[in-house]
């Protein structure tokens, strides 16, 4: 029978019973109800499901919880609560990025993340942060002018 | 049935204080649904506004919000027209309610073909200024002075002569009393406070912080969680299924196979995603089995060699193209798939004699009565609980997704959360159709002296609202070809109808005139070659009588440097419209290497749309617009082969990202005139102005989307 595992996930340390090759999205989302992070496409291709483990942003969809560990797991529903993250989420709001939003969650790891990596990143480290997002409603010029923001208020 | 496992009706109040960005105080009361106006808390005056004691007012949504800003927009109209308090408002989704809630302009309660704005603008505003009347008439009598010697302001009733003032909350119990005009004074465009100013939008504070709950999202008590695999040929049945592995999945709890469709039922979606995988399904393809895209080419080439059912006449266009030297050119778009990027889902519940469902969908009623129909209910015994959208584009005006998971649930105990897959999403869609157009035209100098245009596809209307299909005629097909903006003193515009074969069709951003505006705008840019003049000095001759193009084509021009050096192999394209009830010009410029590969440089467009309600709303929609219709121009296709589709993920049905997307600025034209469209509009004006410019780069005039990167590397024949 499957073991219960502890993870660290916003702070706290969760524990659920889920087998380990179980991507950690679907764990955020149907077993421990942060359905912040989004399923987009399930093969790494859109970003939605952007969160960070050890502080890197990752795609949630392909890692399985067996493989995360002890490293803190912060999603988008507390990743506000960050320095970098708080800066963000204004930058969009000041910005009005968003549009339909799904993808958004994803968009915003990913760009905290990139600020915690480069904290001034230009055009070329946005491009490479950001590419692998994809956004159907086509935010991509305010998420780049928003990202130049919140870069300019570290 | 009543179950308030979502607390419908209960206000969740989003406080950002003095928040961010000039963001006060928003609130989002959602989800609803379900429930008349006259179950909420709050006194109703109309089916669009309540107002509580406590003088909060509550706007109900007659259209959906699936990203392009209309619960913002519309709730500023309304304000408007009340003075309600905007940083106090709260937003509500509108029931399936088609006596209240029907679009002027489309005739059912659906959100599409950038109607929204169009349909409600006036009938909102009147809507708010006869509340409005109602409780200045109520101040008026308790204060036993004229109405007319008031006015209002922020949710308050003022009497400037006495000083004295009531908010609209101490006048509720009296003003409801009151009957409400049907025709008030409405404010003059001086005296409005709102309209017209760039407004924060009122769901984006849920949308960055992950608390916004979408379809996909919920998760009523004891939910099950299910994927599905339908027969990946239209029309094609179950077979067989052996499900032994799949039992063996931890967490799978069910296996349900109906006629055209398998699904599984687990624990989460892990578990039921493997299950899924892990069944053996054969299918009976049935007559579909070997349809692929050479046939359905094939037979829209041939329909389209035949003459068509007139769509619009103007002299003797056959008679002014006989003898002489006839310009003639054919076009073709592909099979589009819409991917949301949330993927369909619907969650429901049946029990015996009801259903209740959870998604977004852009045509609530169609989606209540579809699934009536499939379980054989009374339609007002199918409650509906809407959610925001994770992107429609006319993917979420159909019902599909809510009667395959309504009828899935008939088999399950208990609520059931149905998610399609992105492969299931993609190779299920009701994809946009195929085209192919033909234009014939004669020049005399460098006007345009007769025009024939044939449109040959689907007709998606005559299957999603038939009456909207008279005398053989797709009104959205031919949305932009019958209008033409050029003087041309001949002209004649048919349409052929041709169903593909193998496929369900659909409507998808920008509809019809995505299509009409891309063979226009294409062809008048060989015109503009053939007669030997620049393409915005030729187009500015043709547009005579169409002043307001003619004012965006020059802005757009002007800002675009049009006629400036650009180095070899770079080229400005541009693409006027008039499409939406919105006048546009825009012009793209690229850069094509030697490979054939299209580098995006940069984007102009210029529009008129008439009163621009929330103009942040429409720079947004126009380039967010533009870069859905880039995304297609340059990899957007959908192909079948013994049936099938053949693309299922974002690997083979690509997206542009944001390393290949260009600036694009906007430029609003100050207007008086009524708003016009605009969600669909930056869409229809990616595909010709993206064309021209690579026509201008290379030479090479395409006519196909996408684009064909092997006819455009260097020394690629013509």
């Amino acid at each position: 029978m499957l073991q219960p595992r502890t993870l660290q996930i916003n702070g706290e340390a969760r524990t659920v019973t889920a087998p380990d090759d179980m991507p950690l999205l679907w764990v955020l989302r149907d077993i421990l109800g942060l359905t912040g992070t989004k399923f987009g496409c399930g093969i790494a291709q859109c970003g939605a499901c952007t969160v960070h483990v050890g502080g890197a942003a990752v795609r949630s969809c392909l890692l399985p919880v067996g493989a995360v560990g002890a490293r803190p797991v912060t999603t988008i529903e507390r990743v506000g609560e960050t320095e970098a993250g708080a800066r963000v989420q204004d930058a969009w709001l000041e910005l009005e990025v968003v549009q339909c939003g799904y993808c958004q969650s994803g968009q915003i790891m990913s760009a905290t993340a990139l600020l915690n990596r480069i904290p001034k990143p230009d055009d070329a480290d946005i491009d490479a942060a950001m590419a692998g997002n994809i956004c159907r409603c086509g935010t991509y010029i305010r998420i780049r002018d928003a990202i130049k923001r919140a870069a300019a208020r570290a | 049935m009543t179950r308030d496992v979502l607390s419908p009706g209960v206000s969740r109040r989003v406080l950002l204080g003095a928040g961010v960005g000039g963001v006060l105080l928003v609130g989002l009361h959602l989800p609803t649904g379900g429930r008349s106006a006259a179950a909420q808390p709050g006194t109703p005056f109309n089916a669009f506004i309540r107002i509580d004691r406590e003088g909060a007012v509550t706007l109900v949504m007659p259209q959906v919000e699936m990203g392009q800003g209309v619960y913002t927009s519309i709730s500023m109209i309304l304000a408007e027209e009340l003075d309600a308090d905007f940083a106090r408002v709260r937003v509500e989704h509108a029931p399936p309610d088609e006596a209240h809630y029907t679009n002027p302009m489309l005739g059912v309660q659906a959100t599409g073909n950038s109607n929204s704005i169009r349909g409600w603008w006036m009938p909102l505003r009147k809507a708010g200024a006869g509340t409005r009347a109602v409780l200045v008439q109520a101040a008026a009598q308790r204060w036993g002075v004229a109405p007319g010697a008031c006015r209002t302001e922020a949710g308050q009733v003022i009497h400037p002569a006495s000083d004295r003032r009531l908010g609209y909350g101490d006048l509720v119990g009296r003003a409801a009393a009151l009957k409400v005009p049907s025709d008030p004074p409405l404010k003059t465009p001086g005296e409005f406070r709102l309209v017209g100013k760039p407004l924060k939008r009122l769901d984006t504070p849920e949308k960055v912080n992950g608390k916004t709950v979408y379809g996909i999202d919920v998760r009523p008590p004891g939910c099950r969680y299910a994927t599905l695999m339908a027969s990946p040929v239209k029309g094609g049945t179950v077979a067989s299924v052996d499900d032994a592995e799949a039992r063996l999945v931890p967490g799978v709890q069910q296996v349900v196979v109906l006629d055209d469709l398998v699904a599984v039922v687990g624990e989460h979606m892990w578990a039921a995603k493997r299950g899924l995988e892990a069944l053996k399904i054969t299918w009976n393809d049935g007559p579909n089995g070997q349809v692929d895209s050479a046939q359905v080419w094939a037979q829209i080439r041939k329909a389209s060699a035949q003459e068509g059912v007139v769509a619009r006449q103007r002299g003797d266009a056959d008679k002014a193209l006989a003898g002489g030297q006839v310009v003639t050119a054919e076009f073709e778009m592909p099979f589009l798939a819409h991917a949301a990027m949330e993927p369909m889902n619907c969650t429901a519940l049946v029990t015996p004699g009801g259903c209740e469902l959870w998604l977004g969908a852009q045509a609530i009623t169609r989606v209540q009565s579809h699934v009536a129909q499939a379980l054989g209910l009374p339609p007002a015994k199918v409650k509906i609980n809407q959610h925001l959208l994770g992107g429609g584009f006319g993917r979420r005006l159909e019902a599909d997704m809510a009667v395959k998971s309504a009828r899935i649930a008939q088999k399950v105990d208990g609520p059931v959360k149905v998610v399609w897959t992105r492969e299931e999403d993609i190779r299920q869609d009701i994809v946009r159709p195929v085209y192919h157009d033909r234009i014939w035209a004669k020049l005399s100098g460098d006007r345009i002296v007769a025009w024939k245009y044939r449109i040959t596809g689907s007709a998606v209307i005559a299957r999603w609202l038939p009456p909207g299909y008279q005398k053989g005629v797709d009104p959205d097909a031919v949305d932009s070809a019958v209008d033409i903006p050029y003087d041309v003193p001949d002209l004649r515009v048919e349409y052929v109808r041709d169903e593909p074969p193998g496929v369900s069709t659909g409507f998808w951003r920008g509809v019809g005139p995505n299509n009409n505006v891309f063979a226009i705008e294409s062809f008048i840019d060989e015109l503009a070659k053939k007669a030997g003049k620049d393409p915005v000095a030729f187009r500015r001759a043709n547009l005579g009588k169409s002043p307001r193009l003619r004012a965006v084509l020059d802005l757009a021009a002007e800002q675009a440097g049009w006629g400036s050096p650009l180095p070899p192999r770079c080229g400005r394209g541009v693409a006027t419209q008039v499409s939406f009830g919105s006048f546009i010009a825009t012009v793209v410029e690229v850069e094509v290497d030697e490979d054939g590969d299209i580098h995006l440089k940069r984007a102009n467009i210029a529009v008129d749309t008439g009163i621009a309600v929330n103009p942040d709303t429409i720079i947004a929609q126009l380039q967010g617009g533009l870069i859905f219709g880039l995304t297609a121009a340059l990899y957007g296709e959908i192909t079948l082969d013994k049936g099938r589709i053949q693309q299922s993920n974002f690997h083979d049905y690509r997206m542009l990202r944001i390393d290949q997307t260009p600036p694009i600025a906007v430029h609003l034209v100050k207007s008086g005139e009524p708003a016009g469209g605009i969600g669909e509009a930056g869409t229809t004006a990616a595909f010709a102005s993206l064309r021209n410019a690579i026509y201008a780069a290379t030479g090479k005039p395409l006519r196909r989307i996408p684009f064909n990167r092997e006819l455009l590397a260097k020394g690629a024949g013509a």
